[in-house]
């Protein structure tokens, strides 16, 4: 390899060394989560998106997507449990320059936050969310969530869960979103694209990212390692654009309809605020 | 109307319209909340008026997503409030501590209404005090200011953001049914009358080495808001200066704990307002806030014209409380009366501080309507 090469190849620093917070790295996340690949596209999907970095903000609620906001170069806030959205709502007309994400887990997004999902999604709050799904609580050592699929073993659900779940395309679908998309943590690349527009998109959009939690979902299920827990999610994933929300039920075993579910227009809140007054 | 949009003038209103006026001459352009009764006429109030000065109303899901609101608006820039009244404040204590860890200036009025549960809604009590003080986990101090009119309202409005801006937390205004809903004539002086004290802002430009949470002499950082180009990370996690977690170093803990904690226990010559009357000399000092310290007034004149020595000592800042004044009287007096809308809460400090030295006598009303002056009047002259 000629020195020129090399050069290029080679740099002391990552790419991505000004989004992330170095000093606050190594992060806690475990070896095998899916979090790494996602913050790293959403990371790049923030290179591309032209944003001023210093007008995006970033919400967390808790859990383990929950410490994202804290690993980012960027204004972040790391709220209570499942108050994310009504967080970033009160950040965005505080301060309607701002680009807001919010980064969470489905826990906290559809369970104890909920009812804010819902009406956030209704008036069209101009923000983004980005839900990391592993089908249970990691951070508390894998309790079963609105997720998880029936059958499913976890700590709170010891002989397999007897409840039905949610799917979160179809309930974003269903309460008003602009963009609503799912991926797995492998889809890296249509994964990047697919936040991309999520943030390009004026609205209420969504993107869900099905994502390996191989230390406790994984073992419990007997899903193997990380790495085949991962695979499985890719190689068990139909890419269906367009494709109904309501079809987006995920079963034990069953495939995981992924792709770009919702992508439409309607006046976000803050315009139909305006208009009404 | 002055030309910005805000009232300047005499008035005929209610408290809750005084309120919500008073919110906006102090700038307020964010409210977030959710109806309820005795407070609603807030909401309604700020949703005819915020638009008129380029403010944001939202009626949120829930009084959990209220005050979620209200913090995120806050970090945005804006003045920011929210009112309700004892279910909305109980559905608010968790996350009005995270105003209070992460020192985010904002307003959260409770029109205090007959408890507990749903209660009484449409009559008054003054139940929620002791849940002011210590409703949400973890320790902590918070400022609560509690009016007696429908101009308190207005004034101690504009007060609660200059103390919220100047000690970066949230203040409660504690008022109730009684008050928000009496109409009286309210005064609102020209905007240059009116105090406002602004966010300060950090005065380095941005930096790696910035810190956020950085221990300044009076313990109360600058703030830089989202959109500052700071990147502040601001979580509700146990932080250091830089305002990054540190969950399992007991340093870090105790030494955020006290700034959070000193930066309102060492300014109480600041925030603590009293109103005092015939207080010095007397046998028996009535101790009392909100309308009860209103309706107070006529059994101290009957009192007095008994030939009896009775002095109010109204607490217009119930918390931080008012400790050092009963502690210097308790040795002077007979008793400490107490009349409250409750069956014995801010009565439990002044026990504490009058610390055996002085009768401490509760004049206890379980909700739903005012004292009777008569009630008021025996236990005066019960102890004089």
């Amino acid at each position: 390899m000629n020195e020129e090469l090399s050069n290029v190849l080679i740099s002391k620093e990552h790419p991505m060394d000004d989004y992330l917070r170095e000093d606050r790295l190594p992060h806690i996340w475990c070896s095998g989560c899916g979090l790494g690949t996602i913050l790293t596209s959403f990371v790049s999907a923030l290179q591309k998106s032209g944003l001023d970095r210093d007008k995006v903000a970033v919400v967390s609620g808790i859990g383990c997507t929950g410490r994202a906001a804290g690993y980012l170069y960027l204004d972040g806030f790391h709220t209570t449990h499942g108050r994310a959205i009504p967080f970033a709502t009160g950040l965005k007309l505080g301060n309607p320059e701002l680009k807001v994400v919010v980064i969470s887990g489905d826990g906290d997004l559809v369970a104890i936050g909920g009812n804010h999902f819902i009406h956030a999604a209704r008036r069209n709050m101009d923000i983004t969310v980005i839900c990391v799904n592993n089908f249970n609580y990691g951070m508390t050592s894998g309790q079963m969530g609105p997720t998880t699929p029936t059958g499913a073993r976890t700590s709170t659900s010891p002989y397999g869960n007897h409840e039905p779940p949610f799917s979160v395309p179809y309930l974003a679908a269903a309460s008003g979103a602009t963009y609503v998309a799912r991926w797995t943590s492998l889809h890296i690349r249509r994964l990047e694209d697919s936040i991309l527009e999520a943030l390009n998109k004026k609205g209420f959009s969504v993107v869900e990212i099905i994502s390996p939690c191989p230390t406790y979902y994984g073992k419990k299920n007997k899903m193997g390692s990380a790495l085949q827990q991962m695979k499985y999610y890719h190689e068990n994933s139909v890419i269906r654009h367009g494709s109904d929300p309501a079809e987006s039920g995920i079963d034990l075993g069953g495939e995981i309809v992924v792709g770009c579910f919702i992508n439409k227009d309607k006046p976000t809140f803050l315009d139909s605020q305006k208009r009404s007054v | 109307m002055a030309n910005n949009g805000i009232l300047q003038g005499s008035f005929f209103m209610d408290g809750d319209t005084a309120c919500a006026e008073g919110a906006l001459a102090a700038g307020c352009r964010f409210f977030g909340g959710y109806p309820i009764t005795p407070a609603t006429e807030i909401a309604e109030r700020m949703v005819l008026r915020l638009p008129q000065v380029d403010g944001t109303y939202i009626q949120m899901e829930d009084e959990i997503a209220s005050m979620n609101a209200v913090l995120g608006a806050s970090w945005g820039g804006a003045r920011a409030m929210t009112a309700t009244s004892g279910p909305g404040f109980s559905l608010m204590m968790e996350n009005l501590g995270l105003g209070i860890m992460t020192e985010t200036p904002c307003v959260v009025v409770n029109v205090q209404r007959g408890g507990p549960s749903t209660g009484m809604p449409t009559l008054v009590g003054q139940g929620d005090m002791m849940q002011a003080r210590w409703g949400s986990h973890g320790d902590y101090e918070i400022i609560a200011l509690a009016p007696s009119s429908p101009q308190e309202l207005f004034d101690l409005t504009i007060r609660a953001f200059n103390l919220a801006e100047k000690y970066r937390t949230p203040v409660l205004v504690m008022t109730d049914e009684t008050v928000g809903h009496m109409s009286e004539r309210v005064i609102i002086p020209p905007p240059e009358e009116i105090e406002h004290y602004p966010r300060r802002k950090p005065d380095v430009p941005p930096s790696a080495d910035y810190l956020p949470y950085k221990s300044e002499p009076n313990s109360v950082p600058p703030m830089a808001c989202a959109g500052d180009g700071y990147r502040v990370h601001v979580t509700g996690l146990t932080h250091n200066e830089k305002g990054y977690p540190d969950t399992v170093n007991l340093d870090v803990q105790q030494q955020m704990l006290e700034r959070l904690i000193n930066k309102i226990q060492h300014n109480k010559d600041d925030i603590i307002e009293l109103h005092e009357d015939q207080v010095e000399g007397a046998d028996i000092v009535v101790v009392a806030y909100g309308i009860s310290a209103r309706t107070a007034a006529r059994p101290i004149r009957l009192a007095r014209e008994m030939g009896l020595k009775v002095g109010l000592l109204k607490l217009v800042t119930v918390w931080p409380f008012a400790e050092e004044r009963i502690r210097e009287l308790a040795p002077k007096i007979k008793a400490f009366v107490v009349p409250e809308i409750n069956m014995g809460q801010i009565v439990l400090e002044v026990e504490r501080c009058a610390a055996g030295q002085t009768e401490t006598i509760l004049v206890p009303h379980a909700g739903g309507g005012l004292h009777k002056t008569k009630d008021v009047l025996a236990t005066i002259k019960k102890f004089a």
